[in-house]
């Protein structure tokens, strides 16, 4: 790939000198630069289809990448964001509330991953502690309540791993979640828009309908943490993720998703607008067809879809 | 047991024994172990004899699924469920199938938990119990599928079910199947608990990861083995995370009841009548 990137960054530094001395000479070259541009796409197709599941966990983790909130703000209207678990704290980690899209009212919860430092410090890198699982729960209960379908937005390295995260139960508040999810009477669809990792994005990713941006990751850990635990080498992290089968190529064969969500060359952040409204027909199309099921068709649907994974043999 | 408790067996008591006070001159290696508690050296049938417990200081080592179900369950009303669902390798993960065969011939097990019906005291139940001699207890697909039928098993016949816990976590050779077995445990069990049916967790050393996150924590009553290592993250990745030493009994399951994830501490010598007892309580009125 690191070629192919040289090759782009020449082409484009040629292209810029044509341009310029088009411009400053009024010689006519759009012929050229026509080729050249040309050119550039075929170069950015072939280099972003090769890409490594390595090179996928960079632009799942890439610092602009867009967040929850972003793709909150562009895909629905008048979000307004609920706060806390109404036991211990708000865990900035994860944000919740309500929203309308195509004038229908949902409860919208994500993972906050911070789009700087400081943001990151406060959202603690989008890894959430027990409290911002126990929001999250307290959220889709109220939309069970109100008969509002719930869209989640997936982008975590992981459940935070501290010593107050196990004194609040850590792992209970996980679990309750995938339980209460499995059985939340209305419907819930999961979109994975960066990582998804281990324990920690599976507690919103119980749904109807499951999906993954192109470039995002889903995985039972980071690629550094199955380094560590398997080889204890964190450092093998590059290795682990050839071998985990992360991408969303890898979940949509093993029918762990529903389907992928294409991005435009070089990731989501090249263009949030039309990843945008590619998320929003999903949402759409899935909330039609989600709403004509009967409550126990959805329920048993959404049970017998996580009842099937699994690789075993029956002798 | 009541055997047990007149016997006069004398232990050595220094922590660490000299070579001369070593009591095993004659005695080929592997008989004897030290106790991780009191730290002394015992011999090792004493230990078996006892239910896998120090005869010194009442430390709890860790059981076989086996040796668990000899304890637990009525003599020869065991009925054993799908044990010859066997192991895949979906990832096509280097070297796991030889890794699984090793298991299977040092644990006598072909998975990380056996699952089926017994009685307790007459009472019967649904029971699935952990081995952390299988490649640490780990979940994979087959542990998924054997935990989910057990509890589907239940809810049908309107059973309660009894989980015995001892795991790392989820299986790493699987995966993102391993993950989703959390889900699919998880489901089970919110129908099992929706016919209204009693499930009781025991947490066994150790009980971690993907299992704490998924069925460990789920049940009605949720029970735990004396100094049993429980938690979500596993001690060395916290410590590396926040960069201090974690204070002492740190995830044990003292530290879980004092924080009020667990109902109750049982000792291990207790177990079986005190199951016994919270099915009496349990039994449905017709
Ligand atoms: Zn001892």
């Amino acid at each position: 790939m690191s070629e192919v990137n040289q090759n782009l960054e020449q082409l484009e530094n040629k292209l810029q000198a044509l341009k310029e001395f088009s411009a400053s000479h009024g010689v006519d070259l759009n012929k050229e630069i026509k080729a050249i541009e040309e050119k550039i796409h075929e170069l950015k197709i072939e280099a972003y289809r090769n890409l490594s599941p390595w090179d996928k966990v960079n632009l799942a983790r890439h610092s602009e990448r867009p967040t929850s909130l972003d793709y909150i703000d562009e895909i629905f209207e008048d979000f307004i964001e609920f706060h806390g678990d109404r036991n211990f704290r708000d865990d900035p980690a994860i944000i919740g509330g309500l929203a309308r899209i195509e004038g229908k009212v949902v409860t919208v919860i994500g993972h906050q991953k911070g789009r700087n430092i400081k943001e990151n410090i406060k959202r603690n890198f989008g890894m959430p502690h027990p409290e911002g699982y126990r929001k999250a729960l307290r959220l889709m209960k109220q939309a069970e309540k109100f008969k509002r379908p719930v869209i989640c937005f997936i982008d975590t390295p992981g459940a935070f791993c501290g010593i107050g995260a196990e004194e609040r139960g850590q792992g209970e508040a996980i679990a309750i979640n995938l339980m209460e999810m499995s059985r939340l009477k209305t419907p819930v669809i999961s979109i994975v828009i960066g990582e998804g990792g281990s324990g920690g994005a599976l507690a919103l990713g119980v749904a109807d309908k499951i999906y993954m941006l192109e470039n995002s990751i889903y995985s039972i850990l980071s690629p550094e943490g199955f380094a560590a635990i398997l080889w204890k080498d964190g450092s093998r992290a590059k290795e682990a993720a050839q071998i985990m089968k992360i991408t969303s190529e890898d979940l949509k064969n093993f029918e762990i998703i529903d389907d992928i969500i294409k991005e435009p060359l070089g990731g989501a952040h090249k263009d949030i607008n039309e990843v945008s409204k590619r998320i929003k027909e999903i949402i759409i199309k899935d909330l039609k067809e989600l709403g004509n099921l009967e409550l126990d068709q959805l329920l048993n649907r959404r049970y017998m879809k996580f009842r099937k994974m699994g690789k075993y043999q029956n002798n | 047991m009541i055997k047990g408790l007149f016997k006069k067996t004398k232990y050595v008591t220094t922590s660490v024994p000299s070579q001369e006070k070593a009591p095993t001159p004659n005695i080929p290696d592997g008989m004897w172990v030290k106790c991780n508690s009191c730290e002394q050296i015992i011999y090792k049938k004493d230990i078996e004899e006892n239910n896998r417990l120090c005869p010194n200081c009442g430390f709890h080592f860790r059981m076989s699924a086996k040796e668990r179900i000899k304890l637990i369950v009525d003599e020869g009303t065991f009925i054993e469920l799908d044990k010859d669902l066997t192991t895949l390798n979906p990832l096509d993960f280097p070297q796991y199938e030889e890794k699984i065969r090793q298991q299977e011939e040092k644990s006598g097990i072909k998975e990380a938990v056996i699952t089926g019906t017994g009685r307790i005291y007459g009472e019967e139940a649904v029971i699935a119990v952990m081995d952390s001699f299988f490649l640490m207890g780990s979940m994979g697909s087959v542990v998924g599928e054997k935990i989910t039928r057990a509890v589907e098993e239940a809810t049908e016949r309107r059973l309660p079910l009894i989980i015995f816990c001892a795991s790392g976590g989820a299986r790493m050779q699987e995966g993102i199947f391993s993950l989703m077995q959390m889900a699919k445990t998880a489901g089970a069990i919110a129908r099992h608990d929706e016919a209204g049916l009693l499930y009781i967790s025991v947490l066994t050393d150790p009980t971690t990861g993907g299992v704490t996150a998924s069925f460990a924590m789920l049940a009605d009553i949720i029970v735990a083995e004396p100094g049993a290592l429980i938690g979500f993250a596993g001690s060395r990745v916290i410590e590396q995370t926040i960069k201090q030493k974690l204070p002492e009994g740190f995830q044990r399951a003292e530290f879980l009841l004092e924080h009020g994830f667990i109902d109750m501490i049982i000792r291990r010598q207790d177990l079986k009548k005190s199951l016994g007892k919270l099915l009496c309580l349990h039994k449905e009125v017709k």
